[in-house]
């Protein structure tokens, strides 16, 4: 902010002539008053949509509301829900369940993400058409991935048992990537990596992009391998970046609905049942709101809490 | 790539050509798979019912527009006999729909489902960038006191998980009958892409130099004719990169479509997995409505291919 643009400023008052006093007296308004006509929309917006509903939903988890025994009389239970979630096993299950989602899924689209970033710097001819391409899968709806590939994933008429039983042997219709219980956890894993390993990509890339060269010309004069200058410059160099791409995923995989909703909605039985899935059964299914809302006001704390651990660590590699 | 790596063909950044081929191969390989998916989607679109459920699965068929017909309409069965009686079909789809003894018996409800999409995608985007581009000018101009606050406020709105906010919006909606209405999910979208807008415009506005914004006011403009006049025509690409994102953002979402919406406000993120066709998903029409889905979404990834990283990352990596 430099002071010029303050009309209360002696450069303005210097510099303006007097006729521009006067008109903005009359017709405009004053920069602070600007300031908060212009702010105050989005925050009236947010807090009508985000806050208030927020809060009612606090008031709602110290209740035992079940909107489909909506007539009962609205009784206050306390901390009720949160002790029935914190000590109910199947939740820690699903929390479970959504923890080795979002690490299996986080370090696949890491590794994938990260190489594919390293090759396409080497800027071989016609890469910038072929980042395009790559960049698709992470632009299209969640909701709209998960069918398409439950189709691709049918075991007698999908393609994809049909590649995997032409080159493994394995008869196509013996398997089924979503039906099965042991594969089902590693099916979620796969889509959302081919989905958002570009994601990562192109975080990577403009990590890698941001490293002067001098630095590489340096270290050869001084003669370091390229494993060397791996190592001590390109990783330590993209490493904030990568962080930055590592948080964003975790949180969104770690609120995951869409995808997973409609590749397996949850199944088989409950083994890709992530915690947003058990929080729309909870809350829409069986109504239960009150419950619903205390586990609601967990897993928001829960995932604000981790950001908040992981951006304080992000901010101590940038400084190194 | 800086200008001294691009003079100097002989650098020792710039890869060996045996390097460029493996890394070409490998991504090029990649790229090819990774595709893959969405040309078999594609394709099964222009397949007929019995191909598209084949064994093996068929690459090689003969193309049809049934999927896309069966998309757009709902049918009947009819014997023989009363197709028979009916006069002599006279478009292209109806004698498509006849081969198999069906009858075309009125508009299916995919387009007032693709209208719903477009209105709330573009009232949503429009509100959004409309109070975006106000709150962002006033935080790259202004001195607002806990503008830090007030910024990361307005982020954190984005990492409660879709289905914790529906909760008590759906409770919300159902006192003030916004359940199942575009302006319900126009709000709910507004208030979910202002976050967005607000930063991403914050880091195109704050690259305008102020320069000229105080050349303007030394010339008599007041603050909003600057704005107009001077800011706004600058910050164009950067509103309309914006704009982008939160459409897409509209287009593609399903967590409060699915939850909020039954009919009339229906978009087709929902719509889409269940098209149903005689024993289970039609699966051309699925996928023909998939592609339709989809094929704006190439064009905007190709359009805003230089503006995709600020933003995925909410303008946190610029460039």
């Amino acid at each position: 902010m430099t002071a010029i643009i303050h009309s209360d400023t002696p450069v303005d008052r210097i510099a303006a002539p007097a006729r521009v006093q006067v008109a903005r007296r009359v017709r405009g308004l004053s920069d602070r008053a600007i300031a908060w006509l212009f702010v105050a929309p989005t925050i009236a917006l947010l807090l009508a949509i985000n806050i208030f509903p927020l809060i009612w939903m606090i008031r709602l988890s110290f209740t035992s509301l079940n909107l489909s025994m909506s007539y009962l009389p609205l009784r206050f239970v306390g901390l009720d829900n949160y002790s029935d979630i914190l000590t109910d096993e199947d939740l820690w299950t699903r929390l479970q369940t959504t923890a080795s989602f979002v690490i299996s899924s986080v370090a696949f689209e890491v590794v994938i993400g990260f190489g594919l970033a390293l090759l396409i710097n080497r800027q071989f001819r016609s890469h910038s058409f072929w980042t395009t391409i790559i960049l698709l899968p992470m632009m299209l709806s969640p909701a709209v991935v998960g069918n398409f590939w439950t189709l691709l994933f049918q075991p007698q008429i999908g393609p994809f048992n049909y590649v995997v039983g032409l080159l493994t042997g394995i008869a196509p219709s013996s398997f089924s990537m979503t039906g099965e219980v042991a594969l089902a956890p590693w099916t979620i894993v796969l889509v959302d990596t081919w989905m958002w390993a570009p994601y990562v990509m192109l975080i990577c890339l403009a990590g890698l992009r941001s490293i002067p060269d001098y630095i590489y010309e340096a270290a050869e004069v001084d003669r370091a391998s390229s494993w060397r200058q791996f190592w001590s410059i390109t990783l330590p160099m993209t490493m904030p970046f990568l962080m930055l791409a590592v948080l964003f995923r975790a949180i969104e995989n770690f609120k995951m609905f869409d995808m997973v909703n409609l590749l397996t909605s949850g199944g088989p039985g409950s083994t890709t049942e992530l915690v947003s899935i058990t929080l729309k059964r909870a809350a829409f299914e069986k109504w239960r709101t009150g419950y619903s809302s205390a586990l609601a006001i967990i897993l928001f704390v829960t995932v604000f809490g981790a950001a908040n651990i992981y951006v304080k660590a992000l901010n101590r590699v940038k400084q190194r | 790539m800086t200008a001294v790596a691009k003079s100097t063909a002989h650098s020792v950044v710039e890869a060996s050509p045996r390097v460029k081929a493996f890394a070409g191969t490998v991504v090029i390989l990649y790229a090819v798979i990774a595709i893959l998916p969405l040309l078999w989607i594609a394709a099964t679109a222009f397949k007929s019912q019995s191909d598209a459920i084949a064994y093996p699965p068929k690459v090689l068929f003969e193309p049809t527009l049934e999927g896309y017909v069966n998309l757009f309409t709902v049918r009947t069965r009819q014997t023989r006999e009363f197709i028979a009686g009916l006069p002599a079909a006279t478009t292209w789809y109806d004698k498509l729909v006849r081969k198999h003894d069906m009858v075309i018996a009125g508009p299916s409800k995919v387009v007032p489902r693709f209208i719903n999409s477009l209105v709330i995608g573009f009232g949503s985007t429009f509100l959004a960038v409309l109070l975006g581009t106000l709150a962002a000018y006033a935080f790259s101009r202004f001195r607002i006191p806990l503008a830090d606050d007030l910024l990361f406020f307005i982020l954190s709105t984005r990492m409660m998980p879709p289905v914790a906010v529906a909760i008590p919006i759906y409770l919300m909606y159902r006192q003030l009958n916004l359940t199942d209405t575009k302006i319900g999910m126009i709000l709910l979208y507004t208030a979910v892409n202002v976050s967005l807008a607000v930063w991403l415009l914050k880091g195109f506005i704050d690259e305008i130099p102020r320069e000229y914004e105080e050349a303007a006011l030394v010339d008599g403009y007041t603050r909003l004719q600057a704005l107009r006049k001077v800011v706004l025509p600058q910050a164009v690409t950067g509103i309309a990169a914006t704009a982008i994102f939160c459409l897409i953002f509209s287009w593609n979402e399903y967590a409060f479509a699915v939850l909020l919406t039954s009919g009339d406000a229906q978009t087709m993120p929902p719509f889409i997995p269940f098209i149903i066709g005689e024993g289970g998903q039609d699966w051309p029409a699925v996928a023909a409505a998939t592609t339709l889905f989809v094929i704006p979404i190439v064009l905007f990834t190709i359009v805003l291919r230089k503006h995709l990283l600020r933003g995925i990352t909410f303008g946190a990596v610029r460039k």
